[in-house]
């Protein structure tokens, strides 16, 4: 297990580094001054001059790097082009939202998804297999950022149950709770039938291994077979889950866009056409890296319960 | 010699049998080949130009003049919404044979090719995967502004990795097979080799990765349209149409409504089409799904 971890830390200690490397590339790809990029058009000569100096833009390309990366790591991310506030604390104050509503989709999910295609899987052919079938199908076919839309159609317009944008009032949780129903649902749709259609498949064939079959044979409950089956089938779908998150990230951004929730994605959206680099950086990197991090994390899981990822790498 | 060219005819005839009688194969054939052919005679189907503003009839509902209704600007939605299939079409095209070719050279090159290139490259495609698809998208849109050729690209680089893992798959699995072997041991060429009978071999399952992957091509450029950063107004793309109608969604909501539906009827039906290909051509790629 410790060879494992090690190689496979390497491995996303590199990603990172390459992730880093093409976001300083970023703002020395494009012809121009970094410092007006970065600090804006509106800067003033001294402060252009400071930034510079800070920087020190006179260093070797590689030498910048370095330092970007030093301050990447001590959380300075630069400042704000048009508030002057440090990047980590415009995130801070917005990376709430975002987590709120990327869990709270997949959690919704996942405490659907799984239950239904278990469901599925031990009653094949039945009702509710059939019926997870087609709602599977219809869902995944369903862009994320449609489903949001659309939500907003039914719910918020035509129905009204629920508000169509924003994050609602601070300090108000149930107001805020009521701004994260509609997003949530939207994001998390397409995974129920996805992760419904993976559980049943690979339940579908746990079950039909020999091993079952004895359990079966010893006079074990259906439930606990169901469960012994459960913990092995369950495997891919965390490798899935772990992947899933870049689209799930994806998605959130659409969710966030559409609503308006004052999320990270919707800070990036805004600082692309406002061309507020520094914040467009920041944003970048967190989304990334926390990508990274949860498939690093989903590896890991699956390497605790299956020795013989362990040896692969 | 006779009989297996008989066998292998009856082997093919059965397969094409299991393909004609598989309804959701069938279905996703039609759907297909109505996307296919509705962006290919747009032109000629579409009751009205689709940029042809018309003051008057702005945002009219849906009726026997305009069976999608209108946008804010009087254009009519159908007309926009079968051009707009045009972009969808030509981005999936190009897209996806793109990244397929560089996907597959990619990939033989990693299985085939020494330890550590195979290494180097497995590295850079986690890397690519490591961006989620829209971040990568907004920080390359800020370099570049909107268009899409940004699209286009974005598309290509995003969904190399996928065929490259699947052709990388499958080179490792011949590589050490025995005809490959015998062809090394013959003198032929390691291009040689590469070109006549790697490729021929790992070719199918990425037929079938590329009919699935269409619809993902197709929702990025919708979805990236959407956000302003592909095509650019007054050009019509399901994106753009949906974005129109967000705007005007308590006056018009069939613009997003007709917007949507084209775009989950492309993802039916080419999703349709991969897995009844894939259970009949290749039934072992289907485990763990």
């Amino acid at each position: 297990m410790l060879s494992y971890l090690a190689k496979r830390l390497t491995l996303s200690l590199i990603v990172v580094a390459l992730v880093l490397m093409l976001l300083f590339s970023m703002l020395h790809m494009i012809p121009g001054n970094p410092a007006i990029l970065a600090l804006g058009t509106r800067a003033t000569p001294e402060a252009i001059a400071e930034y510079s100096a800070r920087m020190r833009l006179d260093e070797p390309v590689a030498i910048q790097f370095l330092i970007f990366v030093g301050n990447a790591f001590q959380g300075d991310l630069g400042t704000d082009v048009f508030s002057g506030r440090p990047v980590t604390q415009v995130i801070g104050e917005r990376v709430g939202f975002s987590m709120a509503l990327i869990f709270s989709g997949m959690g919704w999910a996942i405490l659907l998804g799984i239950p239904l295609g278990c469901l599925a899987a031990v009653r094949p052919n039945s009702w509710i297999d059939r019926i997870t079938g087609v709602f599977s199908v219809g869902t995944i076919a369903i862009p994320s950022f449609l489903v949001s839309i659309w939500a907003i159609l039914i719910f918020a317009i035509q129905l009204g149950w629920l508000p169509a944008i924003g994050a609602g009032e601070p300090g108000d949780i149930g107001d805020q709770l009521s701004h994260l129903i509609l997003p949530a649902f939207a994001i998390g749709l397409g995974w129920v039938g996805y992760l419904a259609r993976m559980v049943r498949a690979s339940m579908l064939e746990v079950l039909s291994e020999p091993y079952i079959r004895s359990a079966r044979a010893f006079g074990l409950s259906p439930r606990k077979v169901t469960g012994y089956a459960l913990q092995v089938a369950i495997l891919p779908t965390i490798t899935v889950i772990g992947m899933g998150f870049g689209g799930l990230i994806s998605a959130a951004v659409f969710a966030e866009i559409i609503f308006a929730r004052p999320g990270v994605g919707k800070m990036i959206f805004d600082a692309v056409s406002d061309r507020n680099f520094p914040i467009l950086q920041g944003g970048v990197l967190l989304a990334t890296g926390f990508y990274i991090l949860v498939v690093l994390l989903s590896d890991l899981l699956i390497a605790w319960f299956d020795p013989r990822v362990r040896q692969s790498l | 010699m006779d009989v297996r060219r008989e066998t292998a005819r009856r082997e093919r005839r059965d397969k094409l049998m299991r393909f004609l009688t598989n309804w959701q194969g069938m279905t996703g054939l039609v759907l297909v080949i109505l996307f296919i052919a509705s962006a290919v005679f747009a032109p000629w189907i579409a009751p009205y130009d689709p940029n042809a503003m018309n003051i008057p009839a702005r945002m009219s509902p849906p009726g026997w003049d305009h069976f999608a209704g209108t946008d804010q600007l009087g254009r009519d939605t159908f007309s926009r919404i079968l051009h707009g299939g045009r972009i969808a079409l030509m981005i999936a095209a190009i897209g996806v044979s793109a990244s397929l070719v560089i996907g597959l050279a990619l990939g033989m090159v990693a299985g085939y090719g020494p330890r550590w290139l195979d290494n180097l490259l497995l590295m850079i495609f986690d890397a690519v995967r490591s961006f989620p698809t829209i971040i990568l998208a907004l920080a390359t849109v800020a370099l570049t502004g909107p268009s899409l050729g940004v699209v286009l690209a974005i598309v290509i680089i995003t969904t190399i990795p996928s065929y490259a893992r699947v052709a990388r798959t499958a080179t490792l699995a011949l590589r050490n097979t025995e005809f490959i072997l015998a062809e090394r041991a013959l003198g032929a060429s390691t291009l040689r080799i590469m070109w006549h009978h790697v490729m021929p071999n790992v070719m199918g399952p990425l037929l079938i990765l590329a009919a699935m992957e269409v619809p993902v091509v197709v929702t990025i450029e919708a979805g990236l349209s959407f956000l302003g950063l592909g095509v650019r107004p007054p050009q019509a793309s399901w994106g753009t149409i949906l974005n129109e109608g967000y705007l005007v969604i308590r006056d018009a909501p069939w613009m997003v409504v007709a917007g949507g539906i084209p775009l989950i009827l492309t993802t039916l039906g080419f999703t349709f089409l991969g897995e009844a290909l894939r259970d009949i051509f290749d039934p072992r790629m289907g485990r763990g799904r």
